[in-house]
This record gives C-alpha cells, sequence and structure tokens, in this order.
C-alpha cells in the first residue's frame, strides 16, 4: 500500500502535523498520563496536600463493594443495551432488506433517532415513563403497578436500558442492512433452491455471513454502553436508587466531581482505560479491518 | 385435470403466502417505525399544550393550541423547574452549534493536514507520529474526563468556548479515514503534479482537495452530529450558564423532575434541540450513512 | 460586556454624585468582589436584590453575584477556580459542606480572621445558638458567615385529618402517636400517609439531634478528624426499623433524595411531609387544601428528648484566590468582603430575608423585628421552625450542635443508598445502619488522610 513516489520535503510535514500533535499532547497525553500518576496519589480536594500512595487506591477500589456493585451493573446494563439493540436492529434490517414497496422511507424513519444525544433519548422516554405526567407511567398506575423508577430499582434499570438501547438500533440498523445488501444474490438464491424454509435459510446461510458485523457491532455497542450512556442516567436517574443504575462511568464521575476524590477517580479512569484498550485489541485481533497498516 | 388444479392451488398458495409475508413485514416496520416515533411524538405534542394539561398527566394524542406562546417562550426566556434562572433556548442552541462546527471543521482540519503528511511525505518519525495519533483512537474522552478537566483548569480553559471544543477536536479517526482515502489516490497523479513542477501544497489545494469533497461532506455530517451531542464534556467544563449548550441545559431544566416543571417549555426546547441533528441526518442521508459506515473501524 | 460597562460607569457616577468632595473615589473605580451562589430561582433573584443593596449603599465596593448552579456544582466549581488561582472572594456553600470547607486550610479566610483584620465588628452573640454552632470552631470562633438556615420541620394535611376523624389542630409531639394517627388516616382514605424530602436530614441527622445521640464520636466531628460514626445505636435503629415497617405496611412512601419528595405534599398526594421550613412559598402557593406545620415528632422515653434541631441551608465562606502563598487578596478585597458581611448580619436585613423566603432569621434580634410586625400573626406556623431551633432552652449539647464530618456529601448519598436498599426490601434496618456505619467512616479515614498535616 505504500505510496512509490512521495514529496521530499525537510520542514513542510512537520508543519502539517503540528496542529494535530499539539492537541493530543496537550490534551490526550498529559492528561492520559496525570490519570496514571494521579492514581498513585491521594490528595485533598483543594489541591493543598498530595502523599504517594503507590497501589492503594487499586488496592482500595477493588476492596469496595460499591465498586464491585459497578462493575456488575456495567456488566449488566451493557449485555442488556447490546441484545436488545442488536436484536431490533437486526430483525429490523431483515425486514427493510425485503423487495417491498416503500423500503426506502422505511429506512429514513428508523435511522434518524442515531441524531438523538443519548441525554436527550433518556429525556425523551422520560416524558412518558414519568410516575405523575408520562402516558405510560400513568398506565401503570392506573393498573396497579406501583411504577416510580426514582424509587424501584428495578424500574430505573430497565428505563436506562429502553433510552440508552432505542437510540443504538439506528446505527446497528445502517450497519445490518450494509452487510446485508453487500450478500451476493447468488448465495442466496442457492440456499433458495435447497428448499430450506426461511428462518433456517436465515441461521445457516445469512448470519454466518453477517457475524462480522454483528461482531463488530458487539464491540462498538459495548463501548457505547461503556461510555456515551453516561448522559442517559445523569438524565434519569443519578445513578440512583441506592446504586441501582451507576455504571463505572458514573461512578468516576461523581468520585471524581461531586465526592472530590481525585485518587480514586484516576485509578478508576485507569482501569477503564485497560478494558478499552482490551477490548480494541480483540477487536483488532478478531476482525478483518477496512484499516490496514 | 387434477394436476392443473393442483398446479394453480399450489400457485395461488405460495402468492397468497408471499401477500401475508409481504403485509406482515410492512406490520412489522411500521411497528418499528412507530416505535422509534413514539417519544418524539408525544414530545411534539406535549410541546403544543398548556402546562397544566400536562402537569396533570393529561398528555392527549392531538396538538394543542399553545405552540406559539410555547415555542416563543422557550426560545426567548427558556424554561424549566420554576426553581432555576432560566437560560433561553436561542443561546443554548446558539451555543451547541458552535461547539458542533468548531468541532468539526478542526477535526477536519487538523486530521486533513496531518493525514496528508503522513501519506504523501518520507520523513523521519513518520510511524511515529502516526502511532501517536492512532493510540489516541482507543481511549474516549470520557475516560480521562477528570484529569482532562484539570488540564483545562491548569490553562484557565475553563467557562470558555476554546475549553469546551479544542480537547474534542483531538482523534485519530477522521486521521485515519483520510489517510485511506489518500492511499488510494493513484501514484500517477503525484507524478503528474510532479512533472508540472507543483509543489505539495499546490498539489494538496488542486488535486487532494477536490478528490475529497465526498469524504468531507460524510465527515461533518458525523461530526457536526458528535459534537452536538457532547454531555459529560460540556456539564463539566461550563458553569457560566451563558456557554450552556442545550443538551445539557435541558437536563437542568428537568432537575429532579418535579411534577411542576413547565413541561410544555422543556418539552419545546427538547424539540428545538433534536432539529438541527435530526435534520442533518434526513437531508444529507446518503453522506451521513456514508460518513457512519467509513468512520467506524 | 456592554451592560456591564454601563452599570460600572453608572456606579461610578453615582459614587460621584453623591460624594462630590472626594475626589479620590471618583478616580477609583470600586473594589470588586466576586461572589457564587447555588441560589435557584425565585430566591437567587431575592439573594441578588440584597447585593444591589449594599452596592447602592456605600460607593466603594461593588458585590457581584453569579448562579453557579446547585450548591455541589457551586462548590465543585469554586474548588477547580482554586486550583486555577481565580477563586471567587466569597462562595456560598451549603451545610454539609461545612466540614470539607473547614479543612481546607489556606483556600479560605476565616471569618473571625477576616473580621479582625479588617477591624469590622459583627455581633456573633446574638445569633442562634444552632447557626451560630454550626459554623463555628470547637472554641467559638466563627469560620463561615452564616446566611440562609432552614430546617426540617412537619407538614400535614389539615384536611385528610379532618377525614380521619382527627384534630386537625393537633399534630402529635410523639413518634408512638404519630403511628396511630398514621393508622387512621390511611383508615381514612389517605393513600400516602406520610412522606418526606431530604431523608438523611430530616430522620437521621435532625433525629439524632432531637434525641441527643451522637450521629458520630468527637462531638460529631467538631472535635476532630479522626471521628466515626455513631448512628448504629438503638434509638436510631428503633425509627429506622419503624420506617422500614411503615414502608411495608403503606404508612409511609419514601420520597427520594434531596427535596425530590416535596411535590406530592401540595398536590394532596401524601398526607404528612417531612421536610424543609423553607417549603412554605411552595406549599403557600400551590396547596389546595387547609395545611399546618408542627415540629418533628420524638420517642418519647428517649432521656433529655426533645432537644433542639439542626440548621439546613448555607453560609458564605471567603476565599483567597489561589494555591500561591499569600493568597493573593489585597487587604481592600478582604474589607469589600468583611463590609459585605457586616450589611447583611444587620437584623432589619435578616428579618426582611426571613419573612420574604421563609428561611429562619439567624438572628434574635431579627426573630423580634419579625414578631413586632405581626408576622407570625399572619403566617401561622412561621415560627414552628425557629421554636424548634430553640427547644430545649437553646442549650445545644455535642449532639444538637451540628455536624462537622469530612466528606459529608458522599456521607449523606451512602445513607440514602442503604435506606433506598431497605425501602426495597432489599435488606433490614439493622443492615442499613451497620452498612452506612462502615461505608461512612472509610470516607472519614480516607478524609482524614488526605487532610492531615
Amino acid at each position: 500500500m505504500r505510496k512509490k513516489v512521495i514529496f521530499r520535503g525537510a520542514l513542510l510535514p512537520y508543519l502539517l502535523l503540528v496542529p494535530q500533535m499539539a492537541v493530543t499532547l496537550v490534551f490526550f497525553f498529559w492528561p492520559a498520563g496525570m490519570a496514571v500518576w494521579q492514581s498513585t496519589l491521594r490528595q485533598d480536594a483543594f489541591g493543598l496536600r498530595t502523599e504517594f500512595v503507590a497501589f492503594e487506591n487499586f488496592t482500595d477500589l477493588f476492596r469496595d463493594e460499591r465498586y464491585l456493585g459497578a462493575v456488575l451493573n456495567t456488566a449488566f446494563f451493557s449485555a442488556a443495551v447490546a441484545g436488545l439493540a442488536l436484536g431490533a436492529a437486526l430483525f429490523l434490517a431483515v425486514q427493510a432488506d425485503k423487495k417491498i414497496r416503500g423500503a426506502g422511507l422505511y429506512k429514513t424513519l428508523l435511522i434518524w433517532p442515531y441524531a438523538v444525544a443519548p441525554a436527550l433519548a433518556a429525556v425523551l422516554w422520560l416524558f412518558l415513563f414519568h410516575p405523575s405526567i408520562g402516558l405510560i407511567g400513568r398506565g401503570f398506575t392506573a393498573l396497579g403497578i406501583t411504577w416510580d423508577y426514582r424509587v424501584n430499582g428495578g424500574q430505573a434499570m430497565a428505563m436506562v436500558i429502553l433510552a440508552a438501547a432505542w437510540k443504538q438500533v439506528s446505527y446497528n440498523f445502517i450497519f445490518f442492512l450494509a452487510g446485508l445488501q453487500s450478500i451476493p444474490t447468488s448465495v442466496l438464491e442457492a440456499a433458495a433452491i435447497d428448499g430450506a424454509r426461511p428462518m433456517r435459510r436465515f441461521w445457516t446461510v445469512i448470519f454466518p455471513l453477517l457475524s462480522p458485523t454483528a461482531f463488530f457491532l458487539l464491540v462498538v455497542n459495548l463501548v457505547y454502553a461503556f461510555f456515551d450512556t453516561f448522559g442517559v442516567i445523569h438524565a434519569l436517574t443519578q445513578g440512583g436508587p441506592g446504586n441501582a443504575t451507576e455504571t463505572l462511568i458514573y461512578k468516576v464521575y461523581v468520585d471524581g466531581v461531586q465526592n472530590l476524590n481525585l485518587g480514586s477517580s484516576a485509578a478508576q479512569s485507569v482501569v477503564l482505560m485497560v478494558i478499552v484498550i482490551a477490548l480494541t485489541a480483540i477487536q483488532f485481533r478478531f476482525i478483518e479491518r477496512r484499516v490496514h497498516y | 385435470m387434477s394436476a392443473t388444479m393442483d398446479v394453480e392451488a399450489l400457485a395461488a398458495a405460495s402468492r397468497r403466502r408471499r401477500t401475508r409475508e409481504r403485509i406482515l413485514t410492512h406490520v412489522a416496520l411500521i411497528l418499528g417505525v412507530c416505535l422509534f416515533a413514539l417519544p418524539i411524538w408525544i414530545t411534539l405534542i406535549g410541546s403544543t399544550h398548556e402546562v397544566d394539561t400536562i402537569g396533570r398527566g393529561d398528555v392527549p394524542l392531538l396538538p394543542g393550541a399553545e405552540a406559539v406562546h410555547n415555542y416563543a417562550t422557550a426560545w426567548f426566556r427558556g424554561g424549566g423547574s420554576r426553581n432555576t434562572f432560566q437560560v433561553p433556548a436561542s443561546t443554548m442552541l446558539f451555543n451547541s452549534l458552535m461547539m458542533a462546527l468548531l468541532i468539526a471543521v478542526g477535526k477536519i482540519a487538523i486530521s486533513f493536514l496531518s493525514a496528508f503528511a503522513v501519506v504523501f511525505f518520507a520523513f523521519p518519525g513518520r510511524m511515529i507520529f502516526f502511532w501517536m495519533i492512532f493510540i489516541t483512537l482507543m481511549l474516549p474522552v470520557e475516560v480521562r474526563i477528570i484529569p482532562t478537566f484539570q488540564v483545562m483548569t491548569d490553562l484557565s480553559l475553563i467557562d470558555t468556548m476554546t475549553g469546551l471544543t479544542l480537547p474534542l477536536i483531538a482523534s485519530a479517526t477522521a486521521t485515519l479515514l483520510f489517510r485511506q482515502f489518500f492511499l488510494t489516490i493513484p501514484d500517477e497523479y503525484v507524478e503528474a503534479a510532479k512533472m508540472d513542477g507543483a509543489g505539495p501544497l499546490r498539489f494538496l489545494k488542486d488535486v487532494v482537495l477536490p478528490l475529497s469533497v465526498t469524504n468531507l461532506a460524510a465527515l461533518f455530517v458525523i461530526l457536526f452530529i458528535y459534537g452536538w451531542n457532547q454531555y459529560l464534556w460540556p456539564l463539566l467544563m461550563v458553569t457560566d450558564r451563558s456557554l450552556e449548550t442545550v443538551i445539557v441545559g435541558l437536563t437542568k431544566m428537568i432537575g429532579n423532575g418535579d411534577a411542576q416543571n413547565e413541561w410544555n417549555v422543556i418539552m419545546a426546547t427538547a424539540v428545538l434541540a433534536l432539529l438541527p441533528p435530526v435534520g442533518v441526518v434526513v437531508f444529507m442521508q446518503r453522506w451521513f450513512i456514508k460518513g457512519l459506515t467509513e468512520t467506524e473501524k | 460586556m456592554g451592560d456591564y460597562a454601563v452599570m460600572q460607569r453608572r456606579t461610578l457616577l453615582a459614587g460621584a454624585a453623591t460624594l462630590g468632595l472626594a475626589a479620590p473615589a471618583l478616580a477609583q473605580a470600586p473594589v470588586e468582589i466576586q461572589f457564587w451562589h447555588g441560589l435557584a430561582q425565585p430566591l437567587g433573584g431575592l439573594l441578588e436584590q440584597r447585593v444591589t443593596a449594599f452596592n447602592a449603599s456605600q460607593p466603594r465596593f461593588k458585590v457581584v453575584p453569579t448562579y453557579r448552579g446547585s450548591y455541589p456544582e457551586t462548590m465543585v466549581a469554586a474548588i477547580a477556580a482554586f486550583r486555577a488561582n481565580s477563586a471567587p472572594h466569597i462562595v456560598q456553600m451549603f451545610e454539609v459542606g461545612t466540614g470539607t470547607m473547614m479543612a481546607a486550610g489556606r483556600a479560605i479566610k476565616p471569618v473571625h480572621e477576616l473580621l479582625a483584620e479588617t477591624g469590622v465588628q459583627i455581633d456573633f452573640n446574638d445569633y442562634l445558638p444552632g447557626v451560630r454552632g454550626y459554623y463555628s470552631l470547637a472554641d467559638g470562633r466563627m469560620m463561615s458567615m452564616p446566611f440562609n438556615s432552614s430546617t426540617a420541620i412537619v407538614w400535614y394535611n389539615k384536611d385528610a385529618f379532618r377525614r380521619a376523624g382527627l384534630d386537625p389542630d393537633r399534630f402529635p409531639t410523639t413518634y408512638q402517636a404519630l403511628a396511630e394517627v398514621l393508622a387512621k388516616l390511611k383508615a381514612g382514605g389517605s393513600d400516602v400517609p406520610m412522606s418526606t424530602a431530604w431523608p438523611t436530614w430530616a430522620h437521621v441527622e435532625n433525629f439524632s439531634a432531637i434525641h441527643d445521640i451522637p450521629l458520630a464520636t468527637k462531638g460529631n466531628g467538631f472535635g476532630g478528624l479522626d471521628t466515626e460514626m455513631r448512628i448504629n445505636n438503638p434509638v436510631m435503629l428503633r425509627h429506622m426499623q419503624n420506617l422500614v415497617d411503615w414502608q411495608k405496611a403503606g404508612l409511609f412512601r419514601y420520597g427520594g433524595r434531596t427535596n425530590v419528595g416535596e411535590p406530592a405534599f401540595p398536590k394532596g398526594e401524601c398526607a404528612i411531609l417531612t421536610t424543609s421550613s423553607g417549603f412554605r412559598a411552595r406549599v403557600q402557593r400551590e396547596a389546595q387544601f387547609s395545611w399546618g406545620v408542627a415540629m418533628l415528632p420524638y420517642y418519647e422515653g428517649t432521656p433529655r428528648a426533645p432537644l433542639n434541631s439542626i440548621i439546613g441551608g448555607a453560609s458564605f465562606w471567603a476565599m483567597t484566590k489561589g494555591p500561591a502563598a499569600g493568597g493573593g487578596r489585597t487587604p481592600d478585597e478582604y474589607r469589600g468582603v468583611a463590609e459585605f458581611f457586616r450589611y447583611i448580619s444587620q437584623p432589619e436585613v435578616d428579618a426582611q430575608w426571613h419573612m420574604d423566603t421563609g428561611y429562619v432569621p439567624v438572628r434574635r434580634a431579627s426573630y423580634a423585628i419579625a414578631r413586632d410586625r405581626g408576622f407570625y400573626r399572619e403566617n401561622p406556623g412561621a415560627d414552628v421552625p425557629i421554636e424548634q431551633l430553640l427547644r430545649g432552652g437553646g442549650q445545644l449539647t455535642e449532639n444538637s450542635r451540628g455536624i462537622r464530618l469530612g466528606g459529608f456529601v458522599e456521607i449523606r448519598t451512602i445513607m440514602e443508598e442503604e435506606m433506598e436498599r431497605a425501602f426495597q426490601g432489599q435488606q433490614t434496618a439493622e443492615q442499613v445502619l451497620v452498612n452506612s456505619t462502615t461505608r461512612a467512616n472509610q470516607v472519614l479515614r480516607n478524609f482524614e488522610r488526605a487532610n492531615r498535616g
């Protein structure tokens, strides 16, 4: 892939790189380094007293039940969001891929939620599920179900999952549809001649061909559920009730910003960095990527 | 005789099955579309009613008569929980727009230049630079949010538009996309340019830039939405409410979710906050899909 | 920016007009004092009116108020600004942040030091003991400037009482009697006999003070950072058990953290609500039924109960500019801060604030002014919170003086989380106290460690 013909320049290439390198150094390497360094320190809120504690922030973290609770919440939340968003998107993509009238219109009407910010998605669902103003919230109450996601942990979790997954369906839909459309018709015809029933045909022929897309989407959805859903949780439940909807990224925020415990917050950031790097590495390892190096 | 009947019956059955399948497909898709549209429909309807109608929980399914009043209130005065300082939606939308534009343009500009340098030049350290940029792909800003916030504190960039946008410009996705695209530009173009005596900057302006227009547009759409939808970063960076972005401002309006909130104005603001990015997706659909499928790994 | 310049010019002109002879005043712009507050509307606007009045009352200093979001947001913003060497001169800090600010070392300028250096006099002896105690050192020296203070009281729906055949003018004084009232309310058609806002403030912090039981050792933390939680005691357990049982029996409904639970009362959903005395304006505006207020009940048979309740609300802290040595403030700036504090301490100003907002007066003199004006005749029950703060003769004990715990914001959250688990039936009342103690002690140890030396 390497270019054979290339410009020679002593200064120019560096000049062209200066803006990006400056931004990357100042806003990426500096903070990332600081996170690592700070995870070994204890500091008061005002930054007036600092003590080096080596790995103590980490050992404290892994002994903290609340942190382990956040790990479990995150695992459950991410799995549910990814499962729901991928399942619904796959189903809709298969339908929209069929040769039917109005396919283009359906497509448009199914992709727009991608543009909705996660926090805004949460707000939209709040309008429906609010215990006293929401249509569905009041419906539950009318049915005799005590509905208040601000007090009931299970309901709170269900709501953040729903709002977070809703928005992500569009994204997955676009990729699944692209994946389906790239399957050669000859393959489909061959499968049809075999006489397999549509459901069976889907799982034995089509889905395996989609699996790279599905796997890629799984990783993207997990990363989305880990980080981008901060807004959903902040807007709806603030991690409560109890710690029922507190995820890892939410806890970084709470400990760093509200509890002013910078050492612990930095340690949590480092843990998250390790998780993301691991996820990215897995993705590299198992997926044939379009980007070649 | 009976054989023909069988064939006809089979054909009719198969036709019926296909029609049934087609109807089922439509039903499934329409259900999906409705499920997607339901919350926005309720919001849209709510934004045209009086505050008391919503406060009582009597949200009708058809529009009311208060649309002009609600949107005017949202636009000029702002609203929300009766006990917060109000920021007009016009101010917040302007801030969001500035933020989204600066991030989109900034990212595209610096990535375009750096990708150009990495692809079309041979110079010592080329791969080191590339990897330094590439590694940023792995860590979204949320992961290092608190230390980044502290860096901004040290640089006195809290409560500034620069602080709001600059750190989000550091990202590798755009650089990688441009690099991929530049690699597909045939070598002959470069040779031809060299033969014409054009320098690298001329080549950049006259050849690479025109070829990249579609990619630029696609990237712009994606990055605009990315910038518009930022939440955690502006939440931390902005305490001066005249710099509030609309997404953060909206959740602040809701506060505790008090039933006494001015829900009609909040809903109007939600609709206003939705329109720009949704409009971009709907009207620039082709570029949007191209941008999405190509920026993502 | 334009408005700001005009305002500044106007102030200058005003100064020049009134002090026709004082030429230097004309040449000098007033010293600007940055003031960050966390009071939302309409209270924030009322606060800013006081600031405007102060600015108009003298030409030398100009206090510039800025709303910085909720109390916690204001706190975070002020701390970040301090680290960036641009802290405001004055920051309004909620009472739970007191412990953190006290331990902030050179980030703050204690009020007693500020007054001594500038020679400005404020008579703190006239302040309500519960208010003064909360914001002073154990030896009585003031650390911050008390301002908007409230306390937790009972709000109840008299119509619901009537419907249940109860005397609407007599609210039970003990929890034993309250339990019977709750049952009658339920039988009388109230779906939610009782609920609460600020759950830990009303039912743990104030509860402990009223019953003269410690929340934490070392006099609730006044005696040092090496304090430990003591909420796991029989009186507290009895109450927590009751709340959990009542929740299960449908006599009580947990209403969420902070003031989330408040709307249920004016809407008529719950018959009894425990929350801040500052809730008054809203109840007056929204409640479509006759209502009353009462003091928080206590458990009969607890020695020394009932004592005074403790305050909530916020105080003003004078801050240095940043971590650099010397603090980066001029004597003139400190003088301006002190003058502003003196201005808001005047009984006349304080009494008006009390009558406008529903916060309690922080001085006895202001209480007298409001009484003389007939405020309590026109607003029956508006003196209940003050009387409750003075209950027990105004003699504070170690347990009723207030709370001085570092990381108290987090500790409150911990207690709320543990209570929420119990109300959802996931743990017992005793586990609430045990788990809260363990987790809160961890916070206290971390704070002690980060702030020693």
